[in-house]
């Protein structure tokens, strides 16, 4: 007997029992429903819920396995055990399975944890409930895993987890319903709950926090440290990589989100499989470059001079703002989102345009929250329905004029 | 028959549950989310909104027959000011840190929309007693939902309550912080106590069907 029989006997075992959903959601998920329709006609589409969630993680795959390589480079290089690999993609430095497996142990357990909680509580709700368990957390819980620091403890990713599913998600109603992105609800908590673990120079790289513990209770070594690009510019700092180096993602910061280049790739993927939207991506991309040659304007106008703390971000080329800190990912994976993203075309410009020049806007002004990008997604996703709302009542009046027109 | 009647009893009883004012009604939401961030400032606020509520229904339901209905707001708002004052000036005297710490809050006690409520709808139509003890009720209500707020945010926010290190202390890596337990910032922002007096909607809720609307 097969799992797939067994699956289909413990299902009819307990259909109507108090732990349906359970038993169904793990039939879902292994496996095709068995259930078949008995009357009309149906149309049958292969793109369900499933199918789409999938399709986005294989698409975030990418940048899970760069993020390990990249938690191990890092970590080496701040160590001084390698050499910088200055841009060269396919450096021999960089793609060492001792870089990898560094990452790789920091890091599955951060995936672990953030399905276990969050699809632990899609379970508990779903029993409490009475209904079916969605798959809306499957693409959440890779999300989780690479918008935070490689050395973000494992409790508050689960306390974050927790508080991200239930008040973001569940208390609307579940999949489907929620206002705000859940992976994005998540990383806000853990900012704004812990913010020495989500921002910094010591939690971008493994072991620099240990490090520094070490070191205060007397052992004899050199403190390392990894600060983020947008980090070190808030501060009037030059960054320490070329644009080359941000393109690749050789960079410290969150686990996923340092590589522009395959986050584009895993873009294009979504783009060309239909499930992303490309009017989303490319007015995001727009309203920052908008924003980014405003300040460049202001800058070269002199009004802003090297003294003011601004100086460092508002200076930065238009087009760097693009490479560095999480733009492109939340850009591409989160802004996207079919649930809190505008649902009209027109809607979908307007949002996503609003996204980049807001999230340039914070990063400028608000050195506090080095990254805008998680700030203005959330806030986008609560207009979302009124732009929406604006966009279809302004097509019905634009309708109502040609009716009159041609009545009178 | 004891010194509450049944109806009486109900007077207080009720909102502390099923017709609680935060919960039930939603309101005096802006103190509660605005001070709770301690548990010490939490019951502080809750008794000087027992007080003047409990006083303020008693003037106000004394004085009921000879307010003319067209002025009544303005002679209801006098009362308050006026209790809000002497509540303000004795925190003044017997504790002035925390008067500090409740700052403008005390006098905002005023725009408590709980108290005027009242006043509309409770003292100006019943007697001194029963108004009396319907101030006390619902004040207790509102103090309920603050204390229990504030007990959560002081917790789990700064890991004390009423200034004890109950979670051992975060400098000195004791008790639970030795282990890597850390203080949840988000619990002090304002933003938190919302979502914390959500959840107390929710399992209020949750538990007791009658109180779901559609």
């Amino acid at each position: 007997m097969n799992l797939k029989t067994r699956l289909h006997i413990l299902k009819r075992k307990y259909r109507g029992s108090k732990m349906a959903p359970a038993f169904n959601a793990l039939h879902t998920f292994l496996y095709l429903p068995d259930e078949i329709t008995h009357n009309g006609t149906h149309i049958k589409a292969a793109d369900d819920l499933k199918r789409t969630m999938n399709t986005v993680i294989m698409a975030m795959v990418p940048c899970l396995i760069f993020g390990m390589f990249n938690a191990g480079y890092q970590h080496n290089l701040a160590v001084g055990e390698i050499q910088s690999v200055a841009g060269s993609f396919f450096s021999s430095e960089f793609w060492t399975l001792d870089n990898f497996f560094i990452g790789f142990w920091k890091i599955i357990p951060l995936v672990l944890i953030s399905y276990g909680v969050g699809l632990g509580i899609e379970f508990l709700f779903a029993i409490i409930k009475k209904h079916e368990v969605e798959e809306g957390y499957l693409v959440t819980g890779m999300l989780v895993p690479l918008i935070v620091p490689v050395d973000i403890p494992l409790w508050m990713l689960a306390v974050a987890v927790a508080f991200g599913v239930v008040i973001g998600k569940e208390v609307f109603g579940g999949t489907g319903m929620n206002i705000l992105n859940p992976a994005l609800t998540i990383r806000a908590f853990l900012f704004f709950a812990y913010p020495t673990w989500m921002s910094g120079d010591k939690v971008w790289v493994e072991g620099a926090v240990e490090r520094t513990n070490e070191i205060a209770a007397g052992a004899n070594l050199d403190a390392i440290s990894g600060e983020t690009i947008l980090g070190s510019l808030a501060q009037g700092k030059e960054a320490a990589f070329s644009a080359w180096d941000m393109f690749m993602g050789f960079i410290p910061g969150s686990v996923g989100e340092t590589s522009t280049l395959l986050i584009i790739l895993g873009g294009l993927f979504l783009v060309f499989a239909k499930i992303g939207s490309w009017r989303i991506m490319l007015s995001s991309a727009l309203g920052a470059v908008v924003m980014g040659l405003i300040f460049n304007q202001i800058v070269d106008a002199g009004v802003i001079t090297e003294s003011s703390k601004f100086f460092g971000l508002m200076s930065t080329p238009f087009w760097e703002h693009l490479l560095i800190g999480g733009f492109a990912f939340g850009t591409v994976f989160m802004a996207t989102d079919p649930v809190t993203a505008s649902q009209t075309n027109k809607g979908k410009w307007i949002y996503g345009f609003l996204i980049g020049f807001i999230s340039i806007l914070i990063r400028v002004f608000n050195p506090a929250y080095p990254e805008g990008v998680m700030l203005a997604i959330l806030l986008m996703n609560v207009f979302a329905p009124t732009i929406d709302h604006y966009v279809v009542q302004g097509n019905v009046k634009k309708r109502m004029k040609r009716l009159k027109v041609k009545t009178a | 028959m004891g010194l509450l009647s049944k109806k009486d009893t109900k007077l207080i009883t009720d909102p502390l549950a099923d017709n609680n004012p935060i919960t039930i009604q939603v309101l005096g939401i802006c103190s509660a989310l605005a001070i709770t961030a301690q548990l010490k400032a939490s019951i502080v606020m809750a008794v000087s909104v027992m007080a003047v509520l409990g006083i303020g229904n008693v003037v106000i339901s004394l004085m009921r027959n000879i307010i003319p209905s067209k002025i009544r707001i303005i002679v209801q708002l006098v009362v308050v000011a006026a209790l809000v004052i002497i509540v303000d000036q004795v925190l003044k005297a017997y504790s002035y840190e925390l008067s500090k710490t409740l700052s403008v809050f005390v006098g905002l006690i005023i725009t408590n929309c709980i108290i005027m409520g009242r006043f509309e709808a409770f003292a100006l139509a019943n007697g001194p007693w029963r108004s009396f003890l319907d101030g006390i009720g619902n004040a207790a209500g509102y103090g309920l939902i603050l204390i229990i707020v504030g007990f959560f945010r002081e917790l789990l926010g700064s890991g004390t309550l009423l200034g004890f290190k109950v979670l051992g202390d975060p400098i000195e890596k004791t008790g639970l912080y030795a282990i890597g337990y850390e203080n949840n910032g988000f619990m002090l922002l304002s933003p938190m106590a919302l979502i914390v007096v959500g959840i107390i909607i929710w399992v209020q809720r949750s538990r007791n069907s009658a109180l779901i609307e559609d």
